[in-house]
């Protein structure tokens, strides 16, 4: 397969669309009666009230918060979830979550006998329809997913992305995933790698764990409390140490940087206010939608106001840039 | 992978044309083909002192940044200022618009002791094997 380059591959998601193969993803299949209840107990998102067919993002945590991974849940069935979570983080998901499940639910580890594709970009969608000859996949919703069929077997499709821009996320077993590569490719999709998914999730800010999120890291500072659920009277690993972190004031949270000038700002670059060393980048790199570095950095929050001027420096070179909205870049409302 | 014949390269996939004392300064196809995009040019100053083999400056695409060295001692006459703008120039034509910086050579036998085309072509290919296992 021929990829281009990772300016064109992102250009390619923001105009048309892309495919990634994202099979080094964790997929984990949570059925029976007890699969809500016992996911509930162990993610911070009140998953056991997704409607058959939702989706939503959510962390696993340990009991004292720190935040051990960020994952997706897509409600298949009422009776069964599918667990998207980290490739490094995934023997961490499926041990916690194994020991939640009850003689009433099983857990299936589905990462190396099916595929998961990301086909994203505005064109996504109606290029998907067009293969499998079926609009029916059109009216997913964002966060909404469903199974359809494809050559004989069972392709899920969910509404959902690491890109910022609209598309789908496909899991299938691995033979019709081959083939479906080819059709997509065919049909004009273009063939992005990793290189391209990690300058999309950043001109998105989307947190990437690891880099964004780690153990040290709360999901009040990192801007992602819509993962977390503490009102619906249910028990979660980690539930106690969040409400206190909730209350206690924030010393420092997720800011969106963008480079003033030449430049590029990567993670682990220091970031100065008057002199003084106040952070270093979480994540930083080139926007090839906007032509300048950003990056992302956990500030003081009398520093993360829009406009603040910060310097970063880069290999002992000091760079100006300035805190911007977040995200960087967002597509256009979808219809 | 071009590889001209009439120029001359260094193990960290620099070329240099020299004629008579002046020299023009790129790094080579292979280089901008492993590195890709290219976002980010850092050179040296018009009048900048080089010293063959020290570090001169820094290349930086969307994956990585690179350390770009001299490929010969000498002072820099000119900067390829189009470029800077443009860094995407050295990913289409490394060896025409893509150049770096123009320097005096202050010791032209120093392109005695750099790659000709067939060495530096063999260089690459072992790189390649080693990448591939």
């Amino acid at each position: 397969m021929q990829y281009t380059g990772i300016i064109d591959e992102h250009k390619a998601v923001r105009s048309r669309a892309g495919v990634f193969d994202v099979s080094h993803m964790g997929r984990l299949y949570v059925t029976g009666p007890g699969s809500a209840s016992a996911l509930r107990s162990v993610l911070t998102y009140k998953v056991d009230q997704l409607a058959p067919g939702e989706a939503h993002y959510a962390l696993l945590c340990d009991e004292d918060g720190s935040v051990l991974d960020d994952l997706f849940v897509y409600r298949i069935e009422d009776e069964r979830f599918l667990v998207v979570n980290n490739a490094a983080n995934a023997s961490v998901g499926r041990e916690r979550i194994e020991a939640a499940l009850g003689s009433d639910a099983s857990l299936d580890d589905r990462q190396t006998t099916t595929v998961m594709l990301a086909l994203q970009g505005p064109d996504a969608r109606e290029t998907l329809a067009a293969i499998l000859g079926s609009r029916e996949v059109l009216d997913l919703k964002p966060r909404r997913c469903g199974e359809f069929e494809y050559s004989s077997s069972t392709l899920f499709a969910a509404r959902t992305g690491y890109t910022g821009e609209d598309g789908l996320e496909l899991v299938l077993a691995n033979e019709p995933a081959a083939k479906l590569l080819r059709q997509l490719v065919d049909a004009g999709v273009t063939p992005c790698g990793l290189g391209a998914r990690d300058t999309l999730r950043l001109e998105a800010a989307l947190p990437l764990y690891g880099a964004d999120l780690d153990a040290t890291t709360t999901p009040w500072e990192a801007g992602i409390g819509f993962a977390v659920t503490l009102d619906d009277g249910a028990e979660f690993a980690g539930r106690a140490a969040l409400a206190a972190s909730k209350e206690a004031e924030l010393d420092r949270t997720l800011a969106c940087l963008q480079a003033t000038g030449r430049g590029i700002m990567r993670a682990g670059c220091p970031v100065l206010h008057g002199g003084q060393t106040r952070a270093s980048m979480s994540s930083g790199g080139f926007s090839p939608m906007l032509g300048v570095s950003v990056g992302m950095a956990y500030l003081p929050p009398r520093l993360a106001d829009v406009g603040t001027e910060l310097e970063v420096d880069v290999r002992g070179k000091h760079l100006t840039a300035t805190v911007v909205p977040r995200p960087f870049y967002r597509r256009k409302k979808a219809t | 992978m071009n590889i001209p014949t009439e120029l001359r390269y260094t193990k960290e996939h620099e070329w240099i044309r020299a004629e008579g004392d002046i020299g023009t300064i790129g790094i080579t196809d292979y280089a901008q083909d492993q590195l890709g995009d290219i976002v980010y040019l850092d050179l040296p100053a018009v009048g900048a002192p080089l010293t063959q083999n020290d570090k001169l400056g820094e290349i930086e695409s969307v994956k990585a940044v690179s350390d770009l060295y001299a490929p010969v001692s000498g002072e820099v006459l000119e900067v390829n200022t189009e470029a800077v703008d443009q860094p995407e120039a050295v990913n289409e034509e490394p060896y025409g618009k893509g150049w770096l910086i123009r320097v005096r050579l202050s010791d032209a036998s120093e392109l005695d002791a750099m790659l000709t085309n067939e060495a530096y072509d063999e260089l690459i290919v072992r790189e390649m094997e080693e990448h591939s296992d």
